[in-house]
């Protein structure tokens, strides 16, 4: 009987003692917010789009970390799924098309002379990338723009024009040398995926 | 007209990957010569059997992989680790360890791996280890060298083929005339002192192992020339002798019957410089900086001297390299080089963001 | 071998001057083909059909154009200015006509196009008025600098990096380095240049020292150059400064003549990585630069020419000529004997980390060195590459000590963090390591593919960053704008609250609170009238004739029966009930109504217009514009009116109130209630008729057009609908259809109304002023109808949307776009 009280009390002494330190390490430790939100937050690309479904990039950042799937997100496209992919340590998926397919960097152009001021794109761009007043002609600061595409649905007039960015001699850079340009050489090796 | 557009520079050395496997082939000649003068044809006869395999299988898998077979086959990178298998194997081994090790060189050791320049293996030393596991018997049988008793029962071309292909005639009982090597020797031995060892037993001359003394020379003298011809760059070599001759100056014993064998008999003896100079000196699995190469080569000394000495095996080239092709990528971490205008040289892995 | 890197504050003080040479990293022996251009000395070039002159023939932001197309100029005249710091102008470099400024195919690895003016020379070659300094001693060095930029000088070496950049260091320079290393093999440029001008190297070399103030100068030659040697070695003993320069000869190697390597050869230091030469107090020059200094300060000349090495098999005749800026590369060519036959590749720069050029038309510039015309013998396509072997030939090539196969592996893995980690960017991209790759790998094409793709990233990244500032920026100001209106609604919802417990308080004590809420909204009322009147009707009042009185107050009340009848129908059809038809043609009547007094009143107006006139001198604008904008009056009158009720209503209710006291409180808040909704519509369309006013008195038909976007835009919005809802095979598609009709039918109305208006527009302006009022009023009938029809559209297309099938809000949509059509066909037809 004796023993089984002892027992009973070295049990309890160290259910106390461990949670002492549980709770101080909890306390001494503590994360600040989630720094996973976060991280995933800076790996998407932040055009505010809303293609993923999401209300913008850190709801759909919120998600992820909560199970969503990473392969939403159509203006972050391949390398982005894959930078999560590497983040998240999961296996990166090939872009879910329902959500749009990948498109080169726009930015939204408005055609000014039909412009006819109504202030519409304004309200609709996420990041007041447009400039103009009421009655004003509207124009695009190129710099801004994300390329969210949000502004074109809400213009009466459709003067909303989307359009890649072009490379100049400036922006202009190598591409990493092609297997495709050895042609014969290694013709065989893209083979049954799917790049 | 259209004008060629490519990348700078537009200047080339003629420096060529095929030049540097030629240049890798001709070194190996004084020391095949060598191995043939002490132990007959039958390491000839393995070689060419060996190319053939290894020229065979690589084509093979590079056919069902789907690669040009000529463009890859031509890089000449089969053939050295052929050769290089075949210049391990003792001289009478029969056809088919042969062909199990250099096709398991070939196939798994390298192709497997994507090829050359992505295996992590020396793949010739991976051929050789899984039959020194597999198959110990008959990857110990060493004939006796020229000048010792017995050697004179393989002295013809045809015995040896017929010993190596048994199917088309008769070959000799290689179990009667076989013997152990030198360093198998001095490190089985407890009774003799190193000056009986060298009186009594044929197998050894001067300081070191019959005709053993004279392959190694013959592979120095292959290795210097490759040096000269800045195939590779000394540090490797430099590193694994010079391991290699502390540690054996450090545990020597002395020359009584518990002596582990004198420094120059370590350096001069079984694969040490065929290990220094053309096993440890492949870049596509050693370190890459010079300061890991010395690293790298001076972990293989220590690693050959270890495994000599104290286990199971009698030369431990093979496991030393392949142990140190593992540590390769670590060593390559820690030993970057100074760049110009860095006033530390970076180590280890890059810093998680 | 690696030096040890001393500390940069250590290396300010000046390093001894015992001239010494330290080894070179790394580097490699390329065969130099050198010999064949320079035999012959620098030799000047016919001159050619056009110029090409590129904005952007530095590093930093292009230059911008200062001459337009058909412009004459001068030789030596600015044709394009800097855009900043890091930029330089462009000169003319012959007289001639500007005959274009296009984009050209300019040098350029890309082999893209870029902004550029085309120069068409007159063959006068006639200089403008240049400044020559006599004495730069005595000009302050910030202004040799100035002239130094406006000379537009950039680094003549291949970077093409602006002089005056390098020239405005932010730290001291004790040493200024002279690279006449020119290690690239076939380059002969700089060569050629010490052997003929080394005088004016020499006297380049001594301004650059006075504006660098400092103490000495080092000039570097590679030991394969015997003749240039000699040609500086004599210059510089002629000099009156020459103990400060030192000729310094060290042994011939590959890439020696990288800035950094340079430095590391003559000095022993190494560039910190991410720092600048100038941070170690040291500034280097290429040789042609100090010549173009020499040309700007002493003959006043800008950058206009260089020598550029003509060699390469495929040339019969090569040598280094001396070419003017824009020279197309075909015309040196054909200078230099060019066999065409044999050209195979066309290299800008050396063969080391020069690029190839697409053609032969593009232009010389202003760090085009070396132009090499190769056969295929010379330069054979490159080899396929086959697999590295980590030979690690490329590591000991390296002349800044990088593990080039490691880049190579991570570059091809795209592993952009291991790439950092092993210096990616402190590779100059000399090509040393792909000249002894063995298997014949193109590394440096790696190394720049990845630093470009890392770069795009990086400005990805902040960009991405940037968004995300804004979008939350906007996201805050969102919700404080939110929360301010939701604070109001608050407070106003409290006043009221507060107003009822008052009130409520006051009915309990009777006599003593009663007074207050009254007199609390006859103030108001009163307060309300004085501005109204002081903003709008006092002074028209006071002006206006009684006729005219009479005539506005039929008018505002005819005005605004129609407003409410128009109203009534609006809500009518909203709702599908009620008589429409009744309303519409009471409509109708009423606007034919309110036309006709509007006619008179104004015809009234104008027997009188000096009584306008008069005080609209001293009021604002709305009268000012009076005589000339009927509508604005019109409707400024109109509000008045309202106004006048709207006060009259409150009067009477203060009234009331205060005859029959506490008990009619009710209804005293019921009309100022009123009293204010008045008053607010009249404020808005107040600010509706300043704000309308400009668009209307500029063009009508400018609306009717706006219109018709809008009109088009909702054909195809319609369409797109038709569309869906044919994949999705709902039952909508007829109705859709025909609502699809319905669009097409009042765009094509509007389209064919547009021109009569403006018909009737032009015609009105040539005949008399009333016809005139009336053809506006059309106008304006027709645009009021025109918004109607819009907005039924709008409503149609919102119903057709929530509907999903519902046929009969579908069909209701429907009917009232036809209304709405057939409603602008009348204006039409009236307007036509």
């Amino acid at each position: 009987m004796e023993i089984v009280i002892f027992a009973i009390i070295a049990l309890l002494a160290l259910a106390l003692v461990f949670g002492a330190i549980l709770g101080f390490a909890s306390v001494r430790f503590k994360v600040e917010g989630n720094p996973i939100i976060d991280q995933v937050n800076e790996l998407l690309p932040q055009t505010q789009c809303g293609q993923c479904g999401f209300p913008g990039c850190r709801p759909y950042a919120e998600a992820i970390v909560s199970g969503e799937p990473i392969n939403r997100c159509p203006p972050g496209g391949q390398s982005t799924i894959n930078a999560l992919a590497d983040l998240l340590d999961v296996e990166p998926e090939p872009l879910d098309e329902e959500h749009g397919a990948e498109k080169p960097p726009m930015v939204a152009y408005i055609r000014e002379d039909e412009c006819i001021g109504c202030t519409k794109c304004l309200q609709a761009c996420p990041v007041d990338a447009i400039l103009g007043a009421a009655r004003q002609m509207h124009t695009v600061m190129k710099d801004e723009c994300t390329g969210c595409d949000l502004c074109v649905e809400p213009c009466p007039v459709d003067c909303i024009d989307m359009v890649a960015i072009e490379t100049t001699p400036h922006t202009w850079s190598w591409t990493l040398p092609s297997r495709e340009a050895e042609p014969g050489l290694i013709a065989t090796d893209m083979r049954g995926q799917t790049v | 007209m259209t004008l060629v557009r490519q990348t700078s520079p537009h200047a080339r050395s003629p420096n060529s990957t095929q030049q540097i496997m030629k240049w890798v082939l001709l070194a190996a000649v004084p020391g095949l010569a060598m191995q043939t003068v002490f132990f007959g044809w039958g390491t000839l006869i393995n070689l060419v059997w060996c190319i053939l395999i290894a020229v065979g299988s690589e084509a093979l898998v590079l056919k069902i992989r789907q690669r040009p077979i000529s463009f890859y086959l031509t890089d000449g990178s089969a053939i050295v680790t052929a050769v290089l298998l075949a210049l391990a194997l003792p001289p009478l081994s029969p056809w088919w360890l042969t062909l199990i090790g250099i096709s398991f060189a070939i196939i798994i050791g390298k192709q497997l791996y994507g090829g050359l320049g992505n295996n992590p293996f020396n793949p010739a030393m991976l051929g050789y280890v899984l039959l020194l596991i597999s198959f110990p018997q008959e990857m110990t049988q060493w004939l006796p060298p020229v000048g010792a008793a017995g050697h004179t029962a393989v002295k013809s071309f045809s015995e040896a083929l017929f010993t190596i292909f048994p199917l088309f005639g008769h070959p000799i009982n290689i179990d009667a005339i076989s013997m152990a090597t030198p360093l198998d020797i001095v490190r089985e031995n407890t009774s003799l002192t190193m000056k009986e060892l060298w009186s009594e037993n044929p197998a050894f001359q001067y300081f070191a192992g019959r005709g053993w003394l004279w392959i190694n020379l013959a592979y120095l003298l292959g290795g210097l020339f490759l040096l000269y011809k800045r195939v590779f760059s000394w540090h490797a070599p430099m590193g694994m002798l010079a391991a290699l001759l502390v540690m054996s100056t450090l545990f020597w014993g002395g020359a009584g019957s518990g002596s582990h064998g004198s420094p120059l008999f370590h350096l001069f003896s079984g694969a040490t410089m065929l290990g220094a100079f053309f096993i440890i000196t492949d870049p596509v699995s050693s370190a890459t900086s010079n300061k890991g190469r010395l690293i790298f080569g001076a972990g293989t000394g220590i690693l050959v001297y270890v495994i000599r000495t104290w286990g199971g095996y009698p030369d431990g080239v093979a496991f030393a390299t392949l142990l140190m092709n593992m540590a390769a990528p670590m060593i390559d971490y820690y030993t970057q080089p100074r760049t110009y205008g860095h006033k530390k040289p970076n180590k280890g892995l890059p810093e998680q963001h | 071998m690696n030096l040890p890197l001393r500390d940069i504050t250590e290396s300010r003080h000046m390093p001894e001057v015992k001239v010494r040479v330290w080894p070179l990293t790394g580097g490699i022996h390329p065969e130099e083909n050198k010999r064949q251009s320079t035999s012959v000395p620098i030799k000047s070039v016919p001159m050619p059909d056009k110029l090409i002159l590129p904005l952007s023939q530095h590093a930093g932001s292009p230059a911008e154009p200062i001459v337009a197309v058909g412009d004459r100029v001068l030789k030596g005249q600015m044709i394009a200015r800097a855009t900043g710091f890091v930029s330089v102008p462009v000169h003319a470099p012959t007289s001639g006509t500007v005959s274009a400024i296009s984009s050209e195919a300019i040098p350029h690895p890309s082999g893209m196009h870029d902004e550029c003016i085309t120069l068409i020379p007159d063959g006068k070659d006639q200089w403008c008025q240049l400044q020559p300094i006599n004495d730069y001693k005595s000009v302050e060095p910030s202004t040799l600098v100035e002239l130094i930029r406006q000379s537009g000088i950039a680094g003549m070496g291949g970077a093409g990096f602006p002089a005056a950049v390098k020239l405005s260091p932010r730290s001291p320079i004790h040493t200024l380095i002279l690279n006449g290393t020119e290690c690239e093999p076939y380059i002969t440029a700089d060569d050629m240049l010490m052997r003929e001008r080394a005088d004016s190297i020499v006297t380049g070399a001594e301004i650059l020292q006075h504006l660098l103030t400092s103490e000495r100068c080092l000039i570097g030659i590679e030991d394969n150059k015997p003749e240039a040697i000699e040609a500086l070695k004599k210059a510089v003993a002629q000099s009156s400064n020459g103990h400060q320069i030192k000729v310094v000869v060290f042994p011939t190697k590959y890439p020696s003549g990288g800035e950094k390597q340079l430095i590391q050869i003559l000095t022993g230091l190494e560039v910190p990585s991410g720092k600048l030469p100038s941070d170690l107090g040291i500034a280097v020059q290429n040789v042609g630069t100090a010549v173009a200094v020499c040309d700007a300060v002493q003959h006043g000349k800008p950058l206009i020419s260089r020598i550029t090495t003509m060699t390469g098999e495929a040339l019969s005749k090569p040598g280094n000529l001396e070419v003017l800026l824009g020279t197309p590369a075909r015309h040196l060519l054909s200078a230099a004997g060019i066999n065409d036959r044999q050209l195979d590749a066309l290299i800008m720069g050396g063969p080391m980390m020069g690029f190839t050029l697409n053609g032969q038309d593009v232009p010389v510039i202003k760090t085009s060195n070396c132009l090499i015309a190769g056969t295929r013998g010379e330069f054979p396509p490159a080899m396929p590459a086959q697999a590295c072997i980590r030979c690690g030939m490329c590591a000991e090539a390296c002349p800044s000590s990088l593990l080039p196969q490691q880049l190579y592996w991570h570059a091809k893995s795209e592993n952009h963090e291991q790439l950092k980690h092993h210096n990616l960017f402190d590779c100059i991209e000399c090509g040393a390591c792909s000249y002894v790759c063995p298997s014949s790998i193109p590394l440096v094409q790696y190394y720049r593919a990845s630093k470009g793709e890392i770069r795009a990233q990086e400005a990805r990244h902040a960009k991405a960053e940037r968004s995300r500032v804004r979008y939350e920026h906007r996201q805050t100001r969102l919700e404080r704008e939110q929360a301010e209106k939701e604070a109001k609604r608050k407070a106003n919802a409290e006043r009221a609250a507060r107003l009822k417990a008052e009130k409520a308080a006051s009915s309990n004590k009777e006599s003593s609170a009663v007074p207050d809420p009254v007199q609390a909204a006859i103030e108001r009322a009163k307060a309300k009238k004085v501005a109204a009147s002081t903003t709008t009707n006092k002074p028209a009042k006071t002006t206006l004739s009684a006729d005219q009185k009479e005539l506005r107050i039929q008018l505002s009340l005819a005005s605004a029966q129609l407003k409410k009848t128009r109203r009534a129908l609006t809500q009518a059809q909203e709702k599908g009930e009620g008589d429409i038809d009744k309303l519409s043609a009471d409509v109708s009547m009423l606007e034919a109504q309110v036309a006709k007094l509007q006619k008179e009143f104004e015809t009234a107006a104008v027997s009188e217009p000096s009584a306008i006139e008069q005080p609209s001198a001293i009021r604002q604008q709305p009268r000012a514009e009076k005589n000339l904008d009927n509508e604005a009056a019109k409707k400024l009158k109109i509000e008045s009116a309202m106004a006048k009720a709207a006060l009259k209503k409150a009067e009477r209710a203060l009234a009331t109130a205060l005859e029959e006291g506490s008990s009619e409180t009710e209804a005293l808040r019921d009309a100022v209630e009123e009293y204010r909704q008045k008053a607010d519509s009249l404020t808005k369309e107040l600010v509706d008729a300043n704000t309308g006013k400009p668009a209307k008195s500029s063009a009508d038909d400018k609306k009717l057009k706006v219109e018709q976007a809008m009109a088009k835009a909702a054909l195809k919005k319609a369409e797109r609908e038709m569309t869906k809802a044919q994949e999705l095979g709902s039952d909508d598609t007829l109705s859709l259809q025909d609502k699809i009709d319905e669009c097409r039918k009042k765009l094509e109305q509007l389209e064919s109304g547009k021109p009569s208006v403006a018909d009737n527009a032009t015609g009105a302006t040539s005949s008399s002023y009333p016809v005139k009022t009336e053809t506006s009023d059309d106008l304006k009938k027709l645009k009021i109808e025109n918004a109607m029809a819009r907005a039924a559209l709008k409503k149609a297309q919102r119903a057709l949307d929530n509907a999903e099938g519902d046929t009969q809000a579908l069909e209701a949509a429907l009917t009232k776009a036809q209304t709405k059509a057939a409603e602008a066909e009348n204006a039409l037809a009236a307007a036509s």
